[in-house]
């Protein structure tokens, strides 16, 4: 490796490194046990570790199966498919939360046909801030795993259809197994940036205590009024996911894709 | 590496950010902080003070009072301050960063947003309490939900929003969007969304005016113009504007 590419490397690093530096000079430390505590902020925290746990699961259900199809069909235009499945990166997640909005809004397309046929009404419920946290999330775990499926190829999977495996049968026996580390860091990326949520949470579901308002989100409304709470309560958010991410482990994170 | 140099350069740009703004030709900059709900009737007013003070630009920044006192106990640069609410303008006072003492220039006061044509036929505050209607209001941590909050404590009603809203501009929102049946907004906001909501005033206000005051800022880079900006706000034409606005006076 050549050595002048520790500059940059430093620089970048710092970049990431020093702002929570910042944050942990300016904190009163002792005051933060006692903040976190509260009542409203484990409100908060519990959840977004429950909304942001079922909307990995989404992820992964709907993700996985996405990810291979993106992959491996050779269907024209599975180009374009793939720049609109990334489009939640993109989009201000503001933005993103109106889209929802207009979509599952009572006044939505989808929003109005299920208020009218079902009751069912999605903005400003847990179900709303799953949404949105999924929304955003999914394409995370799409795109650590079509990747994996790329540059793994499809050797294996081809061998055995060859040997007479059914579809289904090398998609389980066969292109999962091939997947899970790649899943395993997909999931936990997807899980981080659920739980990290505020945009499209605030805008489709709103910010309700115990019902939608996530920890970001009473971070937020925490800084309205009192700064150092805030700057407590976010310091939670990211021991959380550090905790999660060192506890998961997933071997892609620490650079043995396979 | 000439790649490499250019890829330094760009961080080392990203680590020293872009602040050097200042230093145009010849021109003073008057850097208004005011709170977003100001932005129309300040951003009118600028053109009739820059062409009153020739040479003299006007640049604002709008955004949520507690924001605005945030940067500024930061260090933020800013000639001139404008609160939504008496409380932020109090935190900036114990925070050392306003000159004088704040003048009150304008009122606001709540109302009740509905869609046009009042279909759930909302004529009163209590009404909002009435079960089956999807009522979205501001946070008690912003002024507007503290508005809120003191006409809930004064009328005896109590209501049970679906959302609290960080700002009044997501309560209108939602009412625009027709997922929240009613909001509380205040009677500047709904007037600037005429036509896409309309609104359903109620006595009760009253008992929750909420106040504006401006204030210099201490050590403002251009005192003086602040000064002037801060009377001319206070003036005539000022007033004018604010009213147009749906704001009253103070």
């Amino acid at each position: 490796m050549p050595w002048v590419l520790w500059v940059p490397a430093a620089l970048a690093l710092a970049l990431v490194v020093l702002p929570v530096v910042g944050l942990l000079v300016r904190t009163d430390l002792r005051r933060v046990p006692g903040l976190i505590v509260s009542e409203a902020s484990l409100t908060a925290l519990r959840l977004s570790l429950e909304t942001a746990a079922v909307s990995t699961a989404a992820c992964i259900v709907l993700g996985v199966p996405l990810a291979v199809v993106l992959a491996r069909s050779a269907v024209p235009g599975i180009r374009v498919l793939r720049a609109v499945v990334l489009l939640p990166l993109v989009l201000p997640p503001v933005v993103g939360g109106l889209a929802l909005l207009y979509l599952l809004g009572r006044k939505g397309f989808l929003g109005y046909v299920l208020d009218v046929t079902a009751g069912v009404q999605v903005p400003f419920t847990t179900a709303a801030v799953v949404i949105a946290q999924t929304f955003v999330a999914m394409p995370f775990l799409v795109v650590s795993l079509e990747g994996a499926l790329r540059s793994g190829g499809d050797r294996y999977e081809q061998i055995a259809s060859t040997l007479g495996a059914r579809p289904w049968t090398v998609f389980r026996r066969v292109t999962l197994p091939l997947l899970l580390p790649a899943l395993g860091s997909g999931a936990v990326l997807s899980f981080a940036r659920a739980l990290g949520e505020f945009g499209a949470t605030i805008t489709f579901a709103g910010s309700l205590d115990g019902v939608t308002r996530t920890l970001p989100l009473a971070v937020y409304t925490q800084a309205e009024v009192d700064v150092d709470s805030a700057v407590a309560l976010a310091l939670l958010l990211i021991v959380v996911a550090i905790v999660v991410i060192a506890v998961a482990r997933p071997r892609a994170l620490e650079g043995n894709v396979r | 590496m000439k790649k490499l140099g250019a890829l330094i350069a760009a961080a080392a740009l990203l680590v020293a950010g872009c602040g050097s703004s200042s230093g145009g030709s010849g021109n003073t900059t008057l850097t208004v902080f005011a709170a977003a709900s100001l932005t129309e009737s300040f951003t009118a007013l600028k053109t009739a003070f820059e062409s009153a003070h020739p040479g003299t630009e006007v640049k604002f920044n709008f955004a949520g009072s507690s924001s605005l006192v945030q940067q500024m106990s930061n260090g933020a640069r800013a000639d001139v301050f404008a609160s939504a609410d008496q409380a932020n303008m109090d935190k900036a006072v114990q925070a050392g960063v306003i000159d004088g003492s704040p003048a009150l220039f304008a009122t606001n006061k709540l109302t009740i947003a509905v869609a046009p044509g009042n279909p759930k036929r909302i004529t009163s505050f209590a009404d909002l309490a009435e079960g089956g209607l999807t009522v979205v209001v501001c946070a008690p941590q912003v002024p507007c939900g503290s508005a809120t909050q003191k006409v809930e404590q004064k009328t005896g009603v109590t209501l049970k929003p679906a959302s609290e809203e960080q700002d009044v501009k997501q309560v209108l929102n939602k009412v625009q969007t027709g997922d929240a049946d009613a909001g509380l907004v205040y009677v500047t906001d709904a007037a600037g969304a005429a036509g896409k909501v309309a609104q359903v005033d109620f006595p009760e206000a009253a008992q929750a005016i909420n106040n504006y005051p401006i204030a210099v800022v201490k050590n403002a880079p251009q005192s003086d113009l602040a000064r002037q900006w801060v009377q001319f706000v206070l003036g005539a034409q000022g007033r004018a504007e604010l009213q147009k606005a749906g704001f009253g006076a103070p």
